[in-house]
């Protein structure tokens, strides 16, 4: 399992979309990761940091292109049958283990946001650097 | 099949992946060790998903039972 460095015990998530299958997709991955006891650190970057904004969590954030047609009504079906909003498999996934949210410094800027203007999962405010320097193991982009 | 105690039985039946499996992780914290948790999931993650868990967190996975639409997990909690 883990290596010498106990890095397969960690994951580093890039989330970089904002629609709302991409981040539901991600959200799982990440509580399956908590659940196997693996840390997590999430950056959060562009669209993705976008819908962190405070009050923002539950709004309609669309589906992914590739979705098409059919898409929004699957994912409409499987919320019907009692499938968890994405920001709250977060949630689980921040009470199963340990699991942190970091808005990309960047991103930030570029919105003109600061953290406080940001919903209370987000635990802090990183450079890309010092996310990378912690970045052992695994690393996914969504 | 099995005729063991069950102490707290949880229907994640109808949850999706990864549910079922965050259920038992939240009853297995909050029971003593050696309660006996059985699980209903009609995911068909918690398939494999229950049993690399329990493997890795060094629980006891005592039965899985397929029933009707779902499938039933019984787990100890070994520690």
């Amino acid at each position: 399992m883990a290596d010498a460095n106990g890095s397969a015990d960690h994951l580093s998530l890039v989330l970089f979309s904002g629609t709302d299958d991409k981040l539901t997709a991600a959200s799982i991955l990440v509580a399956g990761a908590a659940a196997l006891g693996k840390r997590v650190d999430i950056l959060l970057q562009y669209w993705a940091l976008e819908v962190f904004k405070k009050d923002c969590l539950e709004k309609d954030h669309g589906l992914s292109p590739e979705a098409g047609p059919g898409g929004a009504s699957l994912l409409w079906r499987a919320g019907e049958r009692g499938a968890p909003h994405w920001s709250e498999t977060l949630r689980q996934a921040k009470d199963l283990g340990e699991v942190r949210l970091h808005a990309c410094a960047h991103s930030l800027e570029l919105f003109g946001l600061e953290q406080s203007d940001l919903d209370p999962l987000v635990d802090d405010v990183s450079g890309v650097a010092s996310f990378m320097a912690d970045a052992e193991g695994q690393m996914v982009f969504v | 099949m099995s005729v063991m105690q069950v102490d707290r039985e949880i229907d994640a039946r109808g949850m999706p992946c990864p549910g079922p499996l965050m259920a038992l992780i939240g009853a297995i914290r909050e029971e003593p060790a050696g309660a006996v948790i059985a699980v209903l999931s009609s995911d068909a993650g918690s398939r494999t998903d229950i049993p690399a868990w329990t493997t890795k967190a060094r629980q006891e996975l005592l039965s899985v039972d397929e029933e009707e639409g779902y499938t039933k997990f019984v787990v100890r909690k070994a520690r």
